[in-house]
């Protein structure tokens, strides 16, 4: 009996001292850097000459690399690189390391979608103190578009995510089927081949809130707004979002969607035995397919993301981030340096032979990468679809300043609809509450509707 | 848990007041010598933690707007929270129906094994308290792995007679899912509980019994369930507080049923998710500390209307 007692004690005790760890910190008094939060490129080199140790928070592969690279490059400099969690993990770390005044890294991974929130919370360096603005024109307009807010430039892009539609042409041939370009076609497309069998689907989805947002996005939504960084508006109901909703709840309603969680092992056994038969993703996704799905190389083709108005190219990004450097680090001309080198000089390069998807217009247009053959994509020059992707993407799109919490809890609101097949609107509606309820209780100022 | 761990210092100042009765002037610090290492560290992973996050429930902090103390506001939140009541009802179910199934099925284990009449009764004792042994977090996941619907043992029954069996974790089935693995892993515990208690009741008690011509139920019922019954209050105050603490197998079953296992399923899924991902961290202490009171009270009157019976 005692065991049970004590293990639920610690259990309780684990959790409160947790607490109390948290709340120590915050008590305490956050003991701002010394180091300069401006600086040009003399004062960065000057800083890069002095003995200093840098970390980094990352789980993009190529970091370590660019990592051990920089160290060459610049002896004096230790760089730690610290894998603290894939996307939301790492931003509950990161968060908890912000409030606590202490902890947090010199420099850190962050996706576009969750910049907002780190930026908007005064957490971040401003980039413009290095003089960085003047890389606008290195980047895509939609990158450098999510890391410019509040008239500040937040972080570096690293990778994007323009959407395509990946999907498996043997399934397409053996039925005879068409590949969509427009989402009436999708719909189409999905009774025709879940028809023709039904173990078959023509794409998983249970409910996934990047997806989501995306998807708005492509089809003209801008339902966050964000105005002096504290009044939100938010309006899951406008004539993108509806579009969206009317047209996949069709799909979430008919059950012509396999209800397989994206990123687990059916996930990719679906993948690879054509039972899930397109993905519309980020450009990120064929490194993914290479690794998890060898066993149907030859099979996979990328096309334009189907669009809602026939011949009207459009699409959105999905995924992709870049890294920030954050107000806690001493170091913050260092960590400038750094990361300079790695999203703006040759990181760069080893990010994209590690499977990154490039944000940099000189890569993307680079004419190797363009005509690069994938055999994995039986040698279709897939670049050429992605890189005129990114150039698609839909302009005007904002993120909330606390989209990681919002994306958080849409499998509360929007998955009912998932798990009833019933209309995604409810649930959209529901995830907008939800959502506003949040962002008032956190003290902004939000609009809930148009 | 406040209630199992305030026993202690009850019971030493209780020692220490007849001692310095005795012996006047000075004895007093003899006891707190030997208790003094225990104090220490009761009082700091304890009483510090407790009494913090009631300090912390006085305040609220948010993202815009800083720290401010706001009074009980927090408490009055909480009592208006749909979702903290949704997810108190939802372990309220469970504690009423998934409780006694498992202590009947421990009671019935340890009847059983103390009968005598088993053949290998160590046997079936290892074997049942077992999955006790086996991590809550394994557990979950192996019994996660069986619930599949596509790959797992459910798909393997589905296939085998041709049937199809309801999805364990969907909607409607996902509490009792969770009931499932809970009781696995917790029969065996109680039943040793229950165990022990049979095992120290004096053997003169059945002979007697046997003599004045008492079968095996009549035993049961007039000896040892009597004598089980300070044993049958302490396994179910633990499960009360059990279920009301429920959290490792649902937030571990919640990447296999997203859209069912919501962030509010149980109260302290709640105030995990609203602390380390919402940072609303004043009012999950709020929560944690509405729970600590609520436990505190429904074991308490549990213990003591068990311990009145009994005399």
């Amino acid at each position: 009996m005692k065991i049970r007692s004590t293990r639920r004690l610690r259990r309780g005790a684990a959790a409160l001292t947790g607490v109390l760890a948290l709340g120590l910190a915050l008590s305490a008094c956050s003991s701002a850097g010394t180091s300069a939060e401006t600086g040009n490129a003399d004062d960065i080199a000057k800083a890069l000459d002095t003995e200093t140790t840098i970390t980094v928070w990352a789980w993009a592969p190529a970091v370590e690399q660019i990592a051990k690279d920089f160290e060459k490059e610049h002896p004096k400099i230790t760089v730690k690189v610290v894998n603290a969690g894939t996307g939301n993990d790492q931003y509950v770390k990161l968060q908890n390391a912000i409030k606590a005044g202490s902890g947090a890294p010199d420099v850190a991974q962050i996706e576009y979608y969750a910049l907002p929130q780190f930026a908007l919370s005064d957490s971040l360096v401003d980039l413009k103190g290095f003089g960085f603005d003047s890389f606008a024109d290195k980047y895509t307009d939609s990158t450098w578009n999510s890391v410019s807010l509040n008239n500040g430039i937040y972080a570096l892009p690293q990778d994007s995510g323009p959407m395509a539609l990946f999907y498996n042409k043997a399934v397409f041939d053996q039925y005879g089927i068409a590949v969509p370009t427009t989402w009436d076609e999708y719909v189409a497309a999905a009774k025709q081949l879940h028809a023709a069998d039904p173990t078959k689907y023509i794409t998983n989805d249970t409910g996934d809130a990047g997806f989501t947002t995306s998807m708005i996005w492509q089809a003209g939504g801008q339902p966050y707004k964000t105005e002096k960084s504290t009044d939100v508006s938010i309006n899951l109901q406008d004539a993108g979002s509806k579009k969206f909703a009317d047209t996949w709840s069709e799909l979430v309603e008919g059950g012509l969607v396999s209800p397989i969680s994206s990123w687990s092992d059916e996930w990719y056994k679906g993948l690879g035995d054509g039972s899930i038969a397109t993905l519309t993703i980020g450009a990120w996704m064929p490194g993914n397919l290479e690794s998890g799905v060898a066993q149907a190389s030859g099979n996979w083709r990328v096309a334009p993301m189907p669009t809602w108005e026939k011949g009207q190219a459009a699409s959105a990004e999905n995924g992709g981030g870049g890294d920030a450097i954050l107000k806690q680090s001493k170091n913050k001309l260092a960590a400038a340096g750094f990361l300079q080198y790695m999203n703006e000089g040759e990181g760069t390069q080893t990010s994209i032979a590690k499977g990154g998807f490039p944000s940099t217009v000189a890569d993307l247009n680079n004419d190797s990468f363009l005509n690069y053959e994938s055999p994995y994509f039986g040698g279709q020059k897939i670049n050429q679809v992605l890189v005129q992707s990114s150039k698609d993407v839909v302009k005007g799109w904002q993120y909330l300043p606390f989209q990681v919490y919002s994306n958080s809890i849409f499998n509360d609101t929007v998955g009912k609809s998932y798990a009833d097949k019933s209309d995604l609107n409810t649930g959209l509606e529901a995830w907008q509450k939800a959502t506003a309820d949040y962002g008032n209780e956190q003290g902004f100022t939000v609009k809930s509707g148009n | 848990m406040t209630t199992v761990s305030q026993d202690p210092p009850k019971a030493v100042t209780r020692r220490l007041g007849r001692g310095s009765a005795s012996h006047k002037a000075k004895l007093d610090w003899t006891g707190w010598k030997f208790i003094g290492p225990f104090m220490l560290i009761f009082a700091f992973v304890l009483v510090a933690p407790v009494v913090y996050s009631i300090y912390l429930s006085f305040f609220k902090d948010q993202l815009v707007g800083g720290n401010s103390f706001v009074g009980f506001a927090n408490y009055v939140q909480v009592l208006g929270d749909s979702k903290f009541w949704e997810s108190l009802g939802r372990v309220s179910i469970f504690l009423v129906v998934q409780v006694p199934i498992m202590l009947l099925l421990a009671l019935f284990a340890a009847l059983a094994i103390d009968s005598a009449r088993l053949h290998f009764p160590a046997f079936f004792r290892i074997g049942i308290f077992l999955p006790y042994a086996v991590p809550a977090v394994v557990a979950t996941l192996m019994w996660g792995f069986m619930y599949g619907v596509r790959f797992g043992l459910v798909a393997n029954i589905n296939d085998f007679f041709g049937i199809s069996l309801p999805d364990p974790l969907s909607n409607e089935w996902v509490l009792a899912s969770i009931g499932n693995i809970v009781t696995w892993e917790f029969v065996g515990y109680n039943m040793l509980l229950f165990y022990a208690a049979l095992r120290v009741i004096p053997t003169d008690l059945y002979e007697a019994a046997e003599l004045d011509g008492a079968n095996h139920l009549r035993i049961i019922r007039n000896i040892k369930l009597p004598a089980l019954r300070p044993a049958i209050v302490i396994g179910t105050i633990f499960s009360i507080i059990g279920s009301f603490q429920l959290f490792n197998e649902p937030n571990i079953l919640k990447p296999l049923a997203k859209n069912t296992i919501v962030t509010s399923f149980t109260p302290n899924m709640y105030a995990y998710n609203l602390s380390f991902s919402g940072q609303q961290y004043n009012y999950a202490a709020t929560i944690a500390i509405v729970m600590g009171v609520a436990t505190a009270v429904i074991a308490l009157v549990v213990q003591n209307r068990g311990s009145r019976k009994e005399v």
